[in-house]
């Protein structure tokens, strides 16, 4: 069996014809080719799949693509583009030496858009709270809670300075 | 996964067609269980049928002296509304609490509820607070709904629309997590209602249960000191990997000592 899923990515309207069992992940990797949501765990555990789903981050190893069918999906690869300077969320990870060997990042840089987007100033403990469902085997987490503390702050001041602008 | 045939139900009875016709079907609504649960390979069914599309499944209102919840309402959503927090701060709290916060924006409280796994949080609330859990066909109330191990009252097919929850006087819920999965190793919601304590325990036994040795202590005296020498049996409490049946009856009496602080103030005790 095959069914038909449309569905916005990154901005684009995009349509396949997909196995019902497709995983969102699968989907956005293998068939849309957008590599940079990871497959870390694969049982809803390290939160290295996280895409935004109509606006809220999800575990995209845990929702089938179907689930996303009429909706809209975001992944790490529409935070800037190639040759654009990087979203502040990614440069707050940047400044503040977030990553090691970079393979839970897209996650956790996509949960961390979710939390800012909910909570423009988070506590520690918010940051807690926000990437329970986030692993990191390199870092011991503490430079990830203060990028994305600083990471918050900036999107914050960026969302202020967009207003002003009018 | 193995493979199935997937089917948008647009209405209940669409959903109901749509379940009947099939062999080994599943409802689908978060998929926070189910969708692990078949890339395990644990479950196999021929037709999934997603729950999600259905009109009038979601929300959250109050009525009289009962908070109503859409079945499909998520764990997320619960944990932020206004009207829980104002109502049942408890059941907000406990919402809050389940997964992580990923899980949460697509895990429902009427998925949980049907899938009524031993060590999840909201058996606990619906029973100590004597929900009522109403499904396409009739209205099961929650002292009845929760059999051992994953077993319900409902019927292949029915489908819960809504859980209506009296509101208590006062409730908390403490729970130890499992640091990886975050279900309840032990989990007690206690809720003050005017019939009297109820206290429910979740994730120690096959199925949640109500404490009565603890209940007739808090109504003779509602503190925490109460709980004092009330014994709870390791008899039928789960021993796993994760904690020893006696751990879990020790577990009990800690858990609903913390909710009973929390309900009548730390400085009690």
């Amino acid at each position: 069996m095959t069914v038909n899923v449309s569905m916005t990515v990154n901005g684009q309207s995009i349509s396949r014809d997909i196995d019902p069992r497709t995983l969102l992940v699968t989907f956005v990797r293998d068939h849309l080719g957008l590599t940079g949501t990871h497959v870390g765990c694969d049982t809803s555990q390290c939160g290295a799949c996280v895409v935004h789903l109509d606006g809220q981050a999800v575990k995209s190893c845990a929702v089938l693509a179907v689930q996303a069918d009429g909706g809209t999906v975001d992944t790490i690869e529409s935070l800037s583009a190639a040759d654009s300077p990087l979203h502040p969320m990614q440069e707050a990870f940047r400044e503040h030496h977030a990553l090691q060997c970079g393979f839970c990042t897209p996650g956790m840089v996509m949960a961390a858009v979710d939390l800012a987007n909910r909570n423009p100033d988070p506590s520690v403990e918010d940051v807690h709270a926000a990437l329970e469902g986030n692993i990191c085997r390199c870092t011991g987490y503490d430079p990830i809670v203060t990028a994305v503390q600083a990471g918050a702050r900036a999107m914050n001041i960026q969302d202020g300075h967009a207003q002003d602008n009018g | 996964m193995f493979p199935f045939d997937y089917h948008r139900a647009t209405t209940l009875e669409d959903a109901r067609e749509a379940h009947a016709a099939a062999e080994e079907p599943a409802y689908l609504a978060g998929g926070q269980t189910l969708i692990p649960t078949l890339k395990m390979r644990l479950a196999q069914h021929d037709r999934i049928v997603d729950l999600r599309r259905i009109p009038g499944l979601t929300g959250i209102r109050r009525d009289g002296d009962t908070l109503v919840i859409g079945a499909m309402t998520t764990h997320q959503a619960i944990a932020d509304s206004p009207e829980v927090i104002a109502a049942l701060p408890a059941l907000a709290a406990m919402a809050a609490s389940i997964g992580d916060q990923q899980v949460r924006a697509m895990g429902t409280i009427g998925g949980a509820l049907a899938n009524n796994d031993p060590a999840a949080d909201y058996p606990a609330a619906a029973l100590a607070l004597d929900a009522a859990i109403i499904t396409d066909m009739r209205s099961h109330k929650a002292a009845d709904f929760f059999g051992a191990f994953f077993d319900t009252t409902l019927d292949p097919g029915e489908i819960i629309r809504e859980v209506r929850f009296p509101l208590a006087e006062a409730a908390a819920y403490a729970k130890i997590r499992n640091p990886a999965s975050r279900y309840a190793v032990v989990g007690v919601f206690v809720a003050r209602t005017a019939a009297g304590p109820r206290v429910a325990v979740t994730g120690a036994a096959g199925q949640v249960f109500r404490h009565e040795a603890m209940e007739q202590a808090l109504a003779a005296s509602f503190s925490p000191t109460s709980l004092d020498g009330v014994a709870t049996s390791p008899d039928g409490m789960n021993e796993d990997q994760h904690a020893s049946a006696d751990y879990r009856a020790h577990l009990c009496g800690v858990l609903a000592g913390r909710a009973v602080t929390a309900i009548v103030g730390a400085g009690s005790r």
